[in-house]
């Protein structure tokens, strides 16, 4: 049997083009992780409350999709700061284990209040991105991945740069790095614990947006969560670049492994990367080596 | 006549976890533009003397449960962290806590968190004082030597311009020599920048070569304390702090206490 390159370079495009998704959605654990050292389960459905509140001012309420985006980042970001606050910062000091637990539950009930506004039916978001076809070189690749993948890749950089050169980006690193010691220079602590949780959830929001106008949105959009896991443990829980690296990764070993050994190997391919990097290393591929008392 | 404190503590007790008592009626006071020693064996409760005034005793789960802490006239029981290192006291803790991940210019710019006019002309300056950091200001500062990492700690410190320096053991873990060379650069700092100091030392005859007053603490309370000149007379501060036998001069430190000298023919 001769190899099909196109077929291959297409799934791989669209690999990536998924992986993009992950990454940008790692990168909203992996803030939220590195300033409060909370896992964040929840973050699969605060991606789906995201959607799930474009939906609403888009189709529901008809307003102009540019709108409807801001609309959705700012309920978002409302809902990360009041979480953070009335949930999170309360249980400060307890054992990461409980405030692990919280968050699952967090999801859950995100999960029960979009099935009681809208039902467990899966909807359809309003187009709003460009639809002509991508080709690079002979492949082609679906715009709407396309388009998603550039948007993710521009957010991404934009949060890299911050990271850098902002002062707040700084005093995120410092509260990362030694908290008692955050303190110490000056730093408002509990400040940056409540810009990350807002940032974080906008970011997720965002990412919710443009993975329900490639596949739609519905209740159970939660799970994409769980590859976003495995994308931020390969890549290390607190590492931006990790989550970068490790979500191109995993969405190219699931496409490549949906293509060519058949869907049902998609989660087993993912896990078997997971085994495999953390055999290796067992921090993830740029994990801090000291973290980890879960 | 003397002019008001820059820090009054008076009668504190401390408790961890609520259970744990570590101070017991601690009193104590730095002169505005002095230098003050604060000595005791491990475990005395220096560093939670220090975590009290600067309220970081609240992230370990302590709190100042009798008596008063004034900074520069005010309360500061009421005050979170972050706020008194802006009122302008600043704590250069144990062990000297950098931020490991960060370069030696992005710790630099987090303790610009400390204040609120701009910092430019404090880097310069904490540069100036530690030459070897500017050559070494892109290099992350987990890679640092220990004396290194010392200097970037108090680096932050002049970035802030406070008024009060906490210093908790800055000979902590380096060569007799290193400890010369950071002792003058400390002396130096509270000659030329008015900054007045708190400082705990495990090793008392270098305290007492920058220090003008020095009070020593067992268990939770000050047993002695004078004027630097009078305790290192004291037979027993020479017996027991200084490893002084009847004589015998201790180690001279004299280019340092040049700059003592030197500051109060200033003011
Ligand atoms: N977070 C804490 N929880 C409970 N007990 C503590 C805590 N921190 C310190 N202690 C106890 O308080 C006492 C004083 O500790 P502290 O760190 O103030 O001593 P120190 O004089 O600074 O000692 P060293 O010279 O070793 O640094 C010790 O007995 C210590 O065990
Ligand atoms: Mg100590």
């Amino acid at each position: 049997m001769e190899m099909d390159w196109l077929l291959l370079a297409e799934v791989s495009l669209a690999g990536l083009g998924t992986g993009g998704l992950y990454a940008l959605t790692a990168l909203a654990f992996v803030i939220i992780y590195k300033a409060t050292r909370v896992v964040n389960l929840a973050i699969g459905e605060i991606l789906m409350l995201g959607a799930y509140a474009f939906f609403g001012l888009a189709a529901g309420w008809a307003l102009p999709w540019w709108v409807a985006a801001l609309g959705a980042l700012a309920v978002a970001g409302v809902f990360g700061a009041v979480v953070e606050r009335t949930i999170i910062r309360p249980m400060l000091g307890e054992s990461p284990i409980s405030v692990f637990m919280v968050t699952v539950g967090l999801g859950s009930m995100l999960v029960g209040v979009v099935e009681l506004i809208w039902t467990a039916d899966p909807h359809r978001l309003p187009e709003f991105m460009p639809n002509t076809p991508i080709l690079i070189g002979d492949a082609f690749l679906a715009p709407k991945i396309g388009y998603g993948f550039m948007v993710a890749a521009a957010v991404i950089a934009v949060f890299v740069l911050l990271f850098r050169f902002w002062r707040g980006g700084v005093a995120l690193r410092a509260t990362a790095s030694d908290q008692a010691a955050a303190y110490s220079v000056g730093i408002n602590v509990p400040g940056v614990f409540s810009l990350a949780w807002i940032v974080a959830c906008m970011v997720a929001a965002g990412a919710g947006i443009l993975v329900g106008s490639i596949g739609g949105i519905s209740s159970t959009m939660g799970v994409f969560g769980l590859s976003v896991l495995v994308v931020v443990i390969v890549g290390g829980l607190d590492s931006v670049p990790g989550a970068l690296v490790a979500g191109l990764l995993v969405g190219l070993v699931e496409a490549l492994a949906g293509a060519y050994l058949g869907g049902e190997f998609k989660l087993l391919a993912t896990f078997s990367l997971l085994v495999a990097v953390l055999m290796v290393h067992p921090y993830g591929l740029f994990g801090t080596r000291e973290i980890e008392r879960l | 006549m003397t002019a008001a404190p820059i820090l009054e503590v008076t009668n504190i007790e401390v408790i961890y976890k609520k259970t744990i008592q570590v101070l017991r009626g601690l009193s104590l006071a730095v002169p505005k533009g002095e230098i003050v020693a604060l000595l005791g064996s491990n475990g005395a409760g220096k560093s939670t003397t220090l975590k009290a005034v600067s309220n970081l005793l609240s992230l370990e789960n302590g709190a100042v449960s009798a008596g008063s802490i004034r900074f520069a006239g005010t309360d500061v029981s009421t005050l979170r962290p972050h706020e008194l290192v802006r009122s302008g006291l600043f704590h250069v803790m144990e062990g000297r806590r950098i931020f490991e991940d960060l370069t030696v210019d992005e710790n630099l710019v987090a303790a610009t968190y400390a204040r609120t006019g701009s910092a430019a002309a404090r880097f310069d300056l904490v540069y100036e004082y530690f030459p070897n950091l500017h050559t070494r200001r892109g290099v992350r500062a987990g890679y640092l030597s220990g004396g290194e990492q010392q200097m970037l700690a108090i680096g932050r410190a002049l970035v802030a311009e406070p008024q009060l320096i906490l210093l908790d053991e800055p000979s902590l873990g380096l060569s007799p020599k290193l400890v010369e060379e950071i002792f003058t650069i400390i002396a130096r700092i509270n000659a030329e920048q008015r900054v007045s100091m708190l400082l705990v030392e495990q090793n008392a005859a270098i305290a007492f070569a920058v220090a003008n007053y020095g009070y020593i603490m067992e268990s939770g309370r000050i047993v002695i304390d004078g004027p630097v000149e009078r305790l290192t007379r004291d037979q027993d501060v020479r017996e027991f702090y200084l490893g002084l036998g009847g004589e015998g001069g201790a180690r001279s430190y004299r280019d340092i206490k040049h700059y003592k000298r030197r500051k109060r023919w200033l003011s």
